[in-house]
């Protein structure tokens, strides 16, 4: 039995399942007091778990969602307002089910930036956040099949863009586009069929979890020191230090999720939304949900219509080159004086990229645009290569307890 | 009958009403107004949305559906609070087509509590041919389907003007600041003193203006008052648990050193 010292593994009971089948160790060593931890992680570690959270969140209200929504042009955009108005606490499911994704996506992008922040990708965490870039993809697949099935303009109008894209391709776009959509225009069968891939997507994205976290277990979890724990003094079990620091930041996130979901439960949405899908009127500036809105930019910085589907892609999957363009040893920023400048400038074009995204694509939103996207294509294929060579980091601690105690006696929560 | 009520509007006087000159296309952005249910305590104001429905169902509904609204939802809690009562008589003043019975054959009976509120048109043609061609919009989700809706929705009721000097308004327009492009179908509908307010408040037209705009966004948003009052209740509740979190996680991490 893996724990000794626990009350609960000595209850008859649960004795004679884990007899059986081994569930409460198994777990013990997952999230419990068999796995260790570095001691010093900081609370940019909380949005592992609160990505989970999401996850779990956006499929439990959109099971129930399910149960109410009908997949059919003429009575889809319908069933939402029967859910909004007739369903008993259909208005929270909703809304919780909207804006639960934008709070996924927010999650999901501190998790990364907190990964390129403290060079978390690196050896030997490679495959790691490959299943982390994979898991994005997916939420990216699937959060835009979700924004179609309400039915509205803008669900209609962004999917008529977005599966445009593919019509760049060349010789073959065009049957491409019609395969997608199943007939020679954003229809029925385009709304059944995201909304089966909808449905599909999220159990999908538990698989790769799984994996993200049986990785992660490999070599346990990095530190905003960035260096390797080196005996039992630089870990603590993950329970109970870890599960009650991460309940902290799930209250504290289920606090910023209420304020939206309660008191703007349109905020991050589009007015246009509220207005059933007519293929006849185009509104006047199709704009896809905030959390597209940097790959949007990037897209339309590029007068090619290729050149820009091939930039928006690869604006993602240049990040699975990171493990090697990031030429430097040292993990985190903290010890790297020019990398950490480097970081802000580059977080910075992120947030251009949101801001020219959402703007029609002309005058200063397009300069921004595009000074962003170079500078966001440069800052991988030029900075982080030069850095790692040139840079000369700060000198790193023997050990995570060394550097603990010296710079914080008697406080564990180290804020890095 | 809806084509004497649309003449009746269209000869309406235009009322010069305070609008900042604006340079021909420019759409002027709305003032914000002071709403009962703005805030996270907000409320509607039941007088102020009975006055409204009072507004919609004598100017508005001559040309614009609402088609995801029922008369039983006019006693729903957080809304205009009339009573079952009131919202059965109500409803049996109107005329909704069933059907088919027995015999296979549509027929007409009085509207029940249960039935949503009957369009004014058979369907887009048909309202679209009675307009001059223009659709007037299905009003249930108006409030949220523009920025900032009821701002927009008041200072559109209440932004008729006589076209700027060198303005060229189309045929069968009218020029309004707020709407995009400054030209809209749909004639100045609200004129002072055009619904008789059963409470005996004034009927300006920023009266009604104002109080129709409050209307259509209970239409949009009928459960605001229920998810604010259940939003103050989570935000103690969350308070409280996170404070209870965070106390918990400095005695367990104090045991570290």
């Amino acid at each position: 039995m893996a724990d000794n010292n626990s009350g609960f593994m000595s209850n008859p009971l649960v004795k004679w399942i884990e007899y059986r089948l081994p569930v409460f160790s198994t777990l013990d060593h997952m999230v419990g007091s068999q796995y260790p931890t570095p001691k010093n992680l900081n609370y940019w570690w909380n949005f592992g778990s609160l990505a989970g959270l999401c996850l779990v969140i956006q499929i439990i209200t959109g099971i129930v969602l399910v149960m109410h929504y009908t997949p059919h042009t003429s009575m889809a955009f319908d069933a939402v307002e029967h859910i909004m108005r007739d369903v008993n606490y259909g208005w929270l499911l909703r809304y919780m089910h909207a804006n639960g994704a934008s709070m996924f996506f927010i999650v999901v992008y501190i998790h990364i930036f907190r990964g390129l922040y403290f060079g978390s990708y690196k050896a030997p965490r490679e495959i790691l956040w490959f299943l982390g870039l994979i898991i994005f993809l997916l939420m990216m697949a699937t959060a835009f099949m979700g924004y179609v099935l309400p039915w509205g303009q803008m669900s209609f109008w962004g999917a008529t863009v977005i599966t445009n894209l593919f019509s760049a391709i060349p010789v073959v776009g065009e049957p491409i586009v019609t395969w997608l959509w199943g007939g020679f225009a954003v229809d029925n069968p385009t709304l059944n069929r995201f909304f089966s891939l909808h449905y599909l997507l999220p159990f999908v994205i538990v698989g790769i979890v799984i994996l993200h976290i049986l990785a992660l277990h490999q070599h346990g979890s990095n530190n905003p020191l960035g260096i390797d724990t080196k005996g039992p003094q630089d870990r603590i079990p993950f329970h109970p230090y870890y599960t009650i620091k991460d309940a902290v930041g799930v209250g504290a996130f289920l606090i910023f999720f209420s304020f939206f979901l309660f008191y703007a439960p349109n905020f991050l949405g589009h007015p246009d939304n509220y207005i059933p899908a007519n293929p006849l009127v185009t509104p006047e500036h199709i704009v896809p949900e905030w959390y597209f809105l940097p790959f949007y930019a990037i897209l339309r910085s590029v007068p090619d219509k290729l050149g820009g589907v091939l930039l928006m892609f690869g604006a993602i999957l240049i990040l699975f080159l990171l493990p090697w363009l990031d030429t430097s040893k040292v993990r985190s920023a903290k010890f790297r004086p020019i990398y950490k400048q480097l970081f802000w400038v580059f977080l910075l074009a992120c947030v251009g990229l949101t801001y020219a995204g959402g703007l029609p694509p002309e005058g200063l939103a397009l300069v921004i645009g595009r000074v962003c996207t170079v500078y966001y294509f440069a800052h991988f294929l030029i900075l982080m290569p030069l850095v790692g060579w040139f840079e000369k980091p700060l000198k790193l601690p023997a050990s995570i307890s060394e550097a603990v105690l010296k710079t914080e006696p008697g406080a564990a929560g180290s804020k890095a | 009958m809806k084509t004497t009520m649309m003449r009746t509007i269209l000869a309406a006087v235009v009322i010069g009403f305070a609008a900042p000159a604006l340079a021909a296309g420019d759409t002027a952005t709305p003032p914000a107004q002071k709403w009962s249910f703005n805030g996270p305590f907000g409320t509607f104001d039941r007088a102020e949305l009975q006055r409204g429905y009072q507004v919609y169902k004598e100017v508005c509904a001559a040309c614009h559906a609402m088609k995801y609204v029922a008369f039983r939802n006019l006693a729903d809690p957080g809304g205009p609070g009339f009573t079952a009562a009131e919202v059965k008589a109500l409803a049996a003043t109107f005329e909704v087509t069933d059907g088919p019975n027995d015999a296979g054959d549509m027929f007409k009976r009085a509207a029940l509590p249960s039935d949503k509120f009957p369009s004014p048109f058979a369907n887009e043609k048909a309202a679209r041919a009675s307009n001059g061609g223009a659709y007037p919009l299905d009003l249930s989700l108006i409030a949220k389907a523009r920025v900032n809706g009821p701002d927009y929705l008041k200072a559109l009721l209440t932004g008729y003007t006589a076209a700027p000097a060198g303005f060229a308004l189309g045929e069968g327009l009218h020029y309004n600041a707020y709407f995009p492009g400054n030209q809209i179908a749909m004639p100045q509908p609200l004129n002072a003193d055009q619904v008789t307010y059963a409470d005996g408040t004034k009927a300006t037209v920023e009266q009604m203006a104002h109080d129709v705009s409050a209307f259509l966004m209970w239409t949009a948003e009928p459960k605001l008052e229920e998810r604010k009052r259940m939003g103050f209740k989570v935000m103690i509740f969350l308070v409280v648990l996170t404070g209870l979190f965070f106390m918990a996680k400095k005695r367990i991490w104090a045991k570290l050193h």
